[in-house]
């Protein structure tokens, strides 16, 4: 089935994506709205030589994934919000450890056990407080199947590139839904990792995988050193689209799920008149800023729409530098936002902002 | 003829271990058994936090450090990645019996085929001596006060027993380091273990009992004492399982 195209739900294509970006091992735990993942890998994994494992909780599985990238494999494991808070220690660990590892994370709606619909209620965790201390995480949202696909094998090849955890922020509307989806040719796996724990055959001093410091001066130049690597995937990572931005008064914002309905709300707002465009952020971190500033010049006003209380949003002031107004519209608890409500929305930002 | 060396993969550093610990004995007969199977260049160890926390530096295999109870997950991942590696984790009782019991067991029960070297001393060592899962009824610690009471603090867990009632463990023995005698027979359980994951048949499992005299309040003599009369009654030494013997 090389490059055909194929009929597939997010989850299902983005553990094939996985598996043909060369991932070696996958950990998970049970949880909905990701358990297609963990159903798919047990069926394909062990057909491909790979390692399948259903742990007996998430903080197992992220230090199954933080023992296997110890040891130089592409190695992932997926959950929903309350596992991935389980999992928050690992990611520490693995992001003071500089592992390159996979995590997917398909929202569902919180706090607490929350409910099983939709959310994008992670965004703080994703990009702020993945776990305890100084780090940060590559985070991609996808917006379609097909990019369910294309951006785990992106993950997989940025976390080895810059030898960092990467996350997948998705949510149970992308995970379920049912879209065609084209997969690439595998990427280059075969990443030199002469730092891992393989065995040292007798040939080199041992490895040492550890996040551990005991001179305070000593863990002040490793974090500094990470920090200085995180300026570098700030300069090169970002990404976005930007879509009808040129001449738009109102920029409407929002990812993954979301930006799937503001984009209708958008092209509906269009044909009436109002001049609105869209900027769908697809690494949300780094967050690129870039893309808001160059509007903000000739934009009015923004209106940022997210599956949440409000958590982008304060990204998108801190890129508009807060020159422009920035509204905010928001449903949560599963609940989603039609391409009416935004539009209604947009439709009272122009009364309001274009005077 | 040298009759006494530093084992190869032991590295050539100062310990941290308070005097009188039993912990370097413990490391120092991990290493012989790796040196006497010659496969340092073929093992990864995993240490724990606590004591032998920067245990990493010891070892002379390549080594990983694991969050707190976590290595037994962690050595799953590895094992599972890297099946033709020897692979061990080096684990106190708060990080193998407390925080870290779910790991241990369902690691145990699937049979990972890998080896625990457990640290049992009957108290958290690094954090200053408080009450550990291995805690006898009676004893003091940091936490404990007034002795350990079962009727607050319930009472002290017996791992090997636990573990030897899953089918996935191939090999648990309890030994102990206090006498020339005991400390040969845990260097022999030690080996076992290592054999028991050549031939891949499953978990293995070697407490050790040993001492903390820091934090006992002893000299490294009186908590050897300690050890006979106090802890061996309450965990018997012996094999607790053993696939290799069963016919
Ligand atoms: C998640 C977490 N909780 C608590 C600690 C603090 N801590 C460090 S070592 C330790 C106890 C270790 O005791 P034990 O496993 O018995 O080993 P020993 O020091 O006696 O060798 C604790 C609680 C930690 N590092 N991480
Ligand atoms: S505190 Fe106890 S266990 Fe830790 S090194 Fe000192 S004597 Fe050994």
């Amino acid at each position: 089935m090389a490059n055909e195209r194929m009929l597939m739900k997010g989850n299902e294509a983005l553990a094939e994506a996985a598996v043909r970006a060369g991932c070696k091992c996958y950990f998970g735990y049970p949880i909905t709205p990701q358990t297609e993942i963990a159903a798919y890998m047990s069926k394909r994994m062990p057909k491909c030589g790979g390692v399948f494992l259903q742990a007996e909780s998430e903080i197992a599985a992220i230090n199954m994934v933080y023992g296997a990238a110890a040891t130089g494999v592409r190695a992932m494991t997926s959950s929903s919000s309350p596992g991935v808070s389980l999992k928050s220690e690992g990611i520490s660990y693995a992001a003071g450890c500089d592992l390159p590892c996979v995590i997917v994370n398909v929202q569902r709606a919180g706090p607490g056990l929350g409910g099983i619909q939709p959310a994008q209620n992670d965004y703080y965790l994703a990009t702020r407080a993945a776990g305890h201390g100084d780090f940060f995480l590559i985070v991609y949202a996808p917006s379609s199947v097909q990019e369910m696909a294309d951006y785990v094998v992106k993950a997989f090849d940025m976390a080895d590139k810059y030898r960092m955890p990467a996350m997948i922020l998705t949510d149970g509307v992308l995970g379920q839904m049912m879209e065609p989806v084209v997969f690439s040719d595998p990427s280059d796996s075969t990443v030199n990792k002469d730092w891992a724990a393989t065995g040292h055959k007798n040939e080199r001093k041992h490895n040492i995988i550890n996040s551990l410091y005991l001179q305070p001066e000593e863990l002040e130049k490793s974090n500094i050193a990470r920090y200085k690597k995180y300026d570098i995937v700030k300069a090169e990572l970002p990404e976005a689209e930007s879509y009808l931005t040129e001449d738009a008064d109102i920029i409407v914002t929002g990812y993954g799920a979301s930006a799937r309905i503001v984009r209708s709300a958008v092209n509906a707002a269009r044909a009436e008149g109002i001049k609105a465009g869209m900027i769908r952020p697809i690494t949300l971190w780094p967050f690129p800023a870039e893309a808001y500033a160059k509007t903000v010049d000739t934009c009015k006003a923004y209106l940022c729409v997210e599956l949440s209380m409000g958590q982008m949003i304060d990204d998108v002031k801190l890129a508009t530098s807060c020159r422009r107004p920035v509204r905010f519209f928001g449903r949560t608890g599963g609940v989603i936002h039609t391409p009416a409500e935004i539009l209604e929305q947009i439709r009272t930002i122009a009364k309001e902002e274009l005077k | 003829m040298a009759i006494y060396q530093k084992p190869h993969a032991l590295e050539d550093v100062s310990m941290h271990f308070c005097p009188g610990c039993t912990h370097g004995i413990v490391h120092r007969l991990v290493c012989e058994v790796i040196d006497e199977m010659g496969i340092e260049g073929d093992t990864i160890g995993i240490c724990p936090v606590g004591c032998s926390v920067v245990s990493y530096d010891y070892f002379g295999c390549d080594m990983i450090e694991a969050a707190h109870g976590r290595a037994p997950a962690v050595a799953t991942g590895v094992k599972r990645s890297r099946p033709d590696k020897f692979v061990f984790t080096y684990q106190g009782d708060g990080d193998l019996a407390a925080i870290g019991t779910c790991e241990t067991v369902h690691a145990a029960t699937r049979g990972e085929n890998i080896t625990i070297i457990f640290i049992n001393n009957t108290i958290y060592g690094m954090t200053g001596g408080q009450m550990a899962p291995t805690t006898l009824p009676g004893q003091v610690t940091q936490t404990t006060p007034f002795g350990r009471d079962p009727k607050v603090a319930g009472y002290p867990v017996r791992i090997c027993e636990m573990l030897s009632t899953l089918t996935g463990t191939a090999y648990a023995e309890r030994v102990a380091v206090d006498s020339p005698a005991h400390i040969n027979a845990a260097k022999k359980a030690i080996r076992k273990g290592f054999e028991v994951q050549k031939n891949e048949q499953g978990f293995s499992i070697i407490e050790v009992l040993s001492t903390c005299p820091t934090n006992w309040g002893m000299t490294p003599l009186e908590s050897m004492e300690r050890l006979r009369t106090e802890m061996i009654p309450y965990y018997p030494l012996g094999v607790y399982k053993d696939i290799t013997a069963e016919k």
